[in-house]
C-alpha cells in the first residue's frame, strides 16, 4: 500500500459519529431541477449560515456540511482537519475545552469535537476543510426527510468521509453574530391562491400574530394561530408548490414550507416569503412570534 | 385564447389553464423554450393537474409578458416513450373498484388493460405519476381512511387518475393491484419510469406465472428507502 492509497483510506474514515443530538442531517444546496419527477429541492435550511461555515473553512458553497437541532451533536475528528461551526449560536468545545464559534478551528487527529446545545435558534452548521464526501444522490448529498432520498440523518457509531481541502480557511476574525430576534418578520408575495380566501382575513393577516408551532420540521414551518377564513369550498386540484409557499389546509393554520416541501400540493397557497426571508424561518424556535408582511402580486404584477 | 398567469412569490409564476387537456401542450411548449435557451435560468416546470409552474425565473413580469402570447395546441401533446407494465390485479379493493364502475372484477381489469394512459404529472414522491387516461366516468373516491403503509409497487385509483406506488408509504388510493416493476431508481437516468409524457399500458400477468421476469433487466435494481408522509402532500 503506497501513501497515497493510506491517505485516501483516511479521509474515508475522517469523522466518527459519538453522539447525533435530536437530528443532525448532511446537507448541501439541494437537488432543485428534479421537481417534475416528484423529488423537494432539499438542503440546508438556513443557507446563509451553510455558505458561511463552508466560506471559513475554504470550501466551495456546495460542499456538504453537518445540519443540527437544537442540541448539536459530537465527533471524534480520526485526521487533523480544519472545521466551523455557525447558525444557531452555541458552545463549541475541542477535547473538552472551549474554542470559538463563527471561526475556523483546528481538530487534532482523535480530538471529540462538541457542538453543543444551541443558546439561540435551531440548526447550526458545521462545515470541515473538503467537505462531508458521502455518495451524491441526483447531484446532492442533501438528506431529504420528505422523500428519504440521499444519506439517513446521523446515528452514534456512522463514519463519515471528507473530500480533500480544496482552498485554505478564511483568514477571518470571529464573525459577528446577532442573536435571533424574539419574533420572526415574514415578508409575503400574495398569490397564487389569495382569492381562495376571504378579504377580511387577508387584509387581517398583517396584524395577526401568529406562532411556531412545535410541529414544525424541515419539511415547512407549522403556524399556530387564527384560522385563515376560506371564501370557497372545494377542492383545489394538485398544482406545483414553490420553496417559501404558504399553504393553508383545511384547518386554516398556515404551513411556510422549507426545503423538503413536496413538490405538488392540494392546499391552496395564499402567498409566497421570498428565499432570503427562510433563514431566519429556519432558526426561529418553537413559541417564536411571527408576522406576515403581505403584498400584492408577488411584487411584479 | 391567453394564458391566465398567478403570481407565485419573486422567482416563479404559475399558469393556470382550464383545460386539463392543455397542460401537457404547454408542458411541451415550455420545454421546447428551454431547450432553445429561451427560458434562461429556469431550475423546474412542473405540470400538474390544470397548472404548468415555472420555478427559478429571474424576471417574472418579463417572463409573464412573454408566455401571455404563447398559443398552446392541444395536439402538441409531448410525446414520450411507451412503457408495458406487468400489473397482478390482485389489489384489496378491486370488488369495490368493480361495485363503483357497476361492473365485474373482470372487466375493471379489462377497462384498465385496454386504456392508454399517459403520465400527466408526478408528486407526492419521487417517481409517483399521475396516469390519465380513463375516462371521467370511471372516477373514483379515495378510501375514507387512508391506509398507513401500502407496499411498493400497488397499483392505485383516485378520481380518474391511476398511480403505482414507487416505495412503501401512507395512502389514501383505491387499489386494484400490483406490479414488480421499478418505479424509481435514483442511479437510472432518468430515476423515474413515469416521467410525464411517457405513455403506459398495463399488461395483465397470468396469475400462475412464475414472478422474476418483469420490466427491463435494467430497470431492476434496489428501490428506494422508506420516507416520511405529510399531509400537505396531499394526494397518495
Amino acid at each position: 500500500m503506497n501513501a497515497t492509497t493510506n491517505m485516501v483510506n483516511m479521509a474515508d474514515m475522517a469523522l466518527t459519529v459519538l453522539s447525533a443530538g435530536l437530528l443532525t442531517t448532511i446537507q448541501d444546496l439541494g437537488r432543485p431541477g428534479h421537481a417534475h419527477l416528484g423529488v423537494p429541492r432539499s438542503g440546508a435550511l438556513d443557507r446563509g449560515a451553510h455558505r458561511l461555515a463552508n466560506l471559513l473553512v475554504g470550501n466551495p458553497p456546495g460542499a456538504a456540511t453537518l445540519e443540527t437541532t437544537l442540541l448539536g451533536c459530537t465527533l471524534r475528528a480520526e485526521i487533523s482537519v480544519t472545521a466551523a461551526v455557525t447558525g444557531a449560536a452555541c458552545p463549541v468545545r475541542i477535547d473538552g475545552r472551549p474554542a470559538a464559534w463563527g471561526a475556523p478551528v483546528h481538530l487534532p487527529a482523535g480530538s471529540t469535537f462538541e457542538i453543543a446545545p444551541a443558546a439561540h435558534g435551531v440548526r447550526s452548521y458545521v462545515a470541515f476543510a473538503g467537505g462531508i464526501a458521502v455518495p451524491e444522490v441526483l447531484g446532492s448529498r442533501s438528506t431529504d426527510l420528505l422523500s428519504g432520498l440521499g444519506p439517513d440523518p446521523l446515528q452514534a457509531g456512522d463514519v463519515l468521509p471528507l473530500a480533500p481541502p480544496t482552498g485554505p480557511p478564511a483568514d477571518a476574525d470571529v464573525i459577528p453574530h446577532a442573536a435571533p430576534p424574539g419574533h420572526l418578520v415574514l415578508p409575503l408575495a400574495l398569490g397564487p391562491r389569495d382569492d381562495w380566501f376571504d378579504p377580511t382575513s387577508i387584509a387581517a393577516l398583517a396584524r395577526t400574530d401568529y406562532h411556531v408551532a412545535p410541529a414544525s420540521n424541515r419539511v415547512g414551518l407549522r403556524l399556530d394561530g387564527p384560522a385563515l377564513k376560506r371564501s370557497r369550498d372545494g377542492e383545489l386540484p394538485s398544482e406545483g408548490m414553490v420553496l417559501g409557499a404558504v399553504q393553508v389546509p383545511p384547518d386554516g393554520k398556515p404551513v411556510v414550507f422549507l426545503a423538503d416541501h413536496p413538490t405538488t400540493g392540494g392546499y391552496p397557497v395564499v402567498g409566497v416569503v421570498p428565499a432570503t426571508a427562510l433563514d431566519a424561518a429556519a432558526q426561529a424556535r418553537p413559541g417564536t412570534l411571527v408576522r406576515f408582511v403581505p403584498r400584492m402580486g408577488g411584487g411584479w404584477t | 385564447m391567453s394564458l391566465r398567469i398567478r403570481p407565485c412569490g419573486p422567482e416563479a409564476l404559475l399558469i393556470d389553464l382550464d383545460d386539463i387537456g392543455l397542460v401537457g401542450a404547454v408542458y411541451a411548449d415550455l420545454l421546447r423554450l428551454r431547450a432553445d435557451g429561451q427560458l434562461p435560468g429556469v431550475q423546474d416546470i412542473v405540470p400538474a393537474a390544470a397548472t404548468v409552474l415555472l420555478d427559478g425565473v429571474a424576471d417574472p413580469r418579463a417572463l409573464a409578458a412573454r408566455l401571455a402570447e404563447l398559443e398552446p395546441r392541444p395536439q402538441a401533446q409531448l410525446v414520450g416513450d411507451t412503457v408495458e407494465v406487468r400489473a397482478r390485479y390482485d389489489g384489496p379493493d378491486l370488488d369495490d373498484v368493480a361495485r363503483l364502475w357497476g361492473v365485474s372484477p373482470a372487466d375493471v381489469v379489462r377497462i384498465h388493460c385496454e386504456t392508454e394512459f399517459r403520465v400527466a404529472f408526478a408528486g407526492f414522491a419521487p417517481g409517483f405519476g399521475y396516469l390519465v387516461g380513463l375516462p371521467e366516468r370511471y372516477a373514483v373516491p379515495r378510501r375514507s381512511t387512508a391506509r398507513v403503509a401500502v407496499p411498493a409497487g400497488a397499483i392505485g385509483l383516485a378520481g380518474a387518475f391511476t398511480g403505482v406506488y414507487p416505495r412503501r408509504s401512507p395512502g389514501g388510493w383505491q387499489l386494484i393491484g400490483t406490479t414488480d416493476a421499478v418505479l424509481w431508481d435514483a442511479e437510472r437516468q432518468p430515476p423515474a419510469l413515469f416521467v410525464p409524457g411517457t405513455r403506459v399500458r398495463f399488461v395483465a400477468e397470468d396469475g400462475d406465472q412464475e414472478d422474476g421476469d418483469q420490466v427491463d433487466g435494467d430497470q431492476m435494481t434496489a428501490n428506494q428507502a422508506v420516507g416520511h408522509d405529510s399531509k400537505e402532500h396531499g394526494s397518495g
